[in-house]
């Protein structure tokens, strides 16, 4: 076993344990927007962790080229911009179609900006019919 | 390729974890969410199969794979808003 196969096999390690991590995050949390959070951060580092480190474990086998390393890093890039884009999505959709939050949140950054995008609407239409008028 | 057993345990081990999220979930997008890390978890179960089994061809179709899941979960977040 040479240091790139041992570098690789820890960063694997590392990967795999981020995985199980984050389903233990999708069991425990107690509502749908925690369950996302913690178990979508935890998912892209232990892919990263995976992809990484199978590239480079890879570099130090006997069948191991730079192909290998360049197409897994490929991937990991294409995870690391997609998995933050389809979290957003799926929040969005929970939050649209009415899911509540825990009764245990005490922050919601978005309800205070719709009311507050709702107070000045409502606000601006008398000014704009007063000067009308 | 020694530990190759415990990694492939702590994955199986991660999906059985995802699964019950997906039985169990109360709404659909806890579902969802379970789906999503499934198939993350899927894509690096491949990269780990083309390691193991000494073919660059799967890391192909990992990477096609990555693609076809994100544009799945893309298409039921947008169902899900009610505007598909």
């Amino acid at each position: 076993m040479n240091a790139l196969t041992a570098i690789g096999e820890i960063l694997v390690l590392l990967g795999t344990f981020f995985y199980f991590l984050s389903a233990l995050g999708l069991i425990r949390m107690p509502d749908v927007y925690n369950r996302m959070q913690t178990s979508t951060k935890s998912a892209t580092l232990g892919s990263l962790g995976v992809l990484v480190g199978v590239g480079i474990w890879a570099l130090g086998t006997d069948f191991g080229s730079i192909p290998w390393l360049t197409k897994t890093i490929v991937i990991a890039v294409f995870l690391l911009l997609t998995n933050p884009i389809s979290a957003h999505a799926l929040i969005r959709a929970a939050y649209k179609s009415g899911i509540p939050l825990w009764e245990g949140s005490v922050v919601d950054k978005y309800r205070e900006h719709l009311e507050a995008k709702e107070r000045e609407e409502v606000e601006e239409t008398p000014a704009e019919e007063g000067g009308e008028e | 390729m020694i530990g190759i057993n415990i990694y492939l345990a702590l994955i199986a081990v991660a999906t059985l974890l995802s699964m019950y999220r997906v039985f169990r979930g109360p709404t659909t997008v806890d579902r969802l969410v379970a789906v999503d890390i499934m198939t993350t978890i899927t894509t690096g179960l491949m990269v780990l199969f083309a390691l193991y089994y000494q073919r660059m061809i799967f890391l192909d179709v990992a990477l096609v794979y990555a693609i076809l899941a994100f544009g799945g979960v893309i298409a039921f977040a947008r169902y899900m808003e009610g505007g598909l």
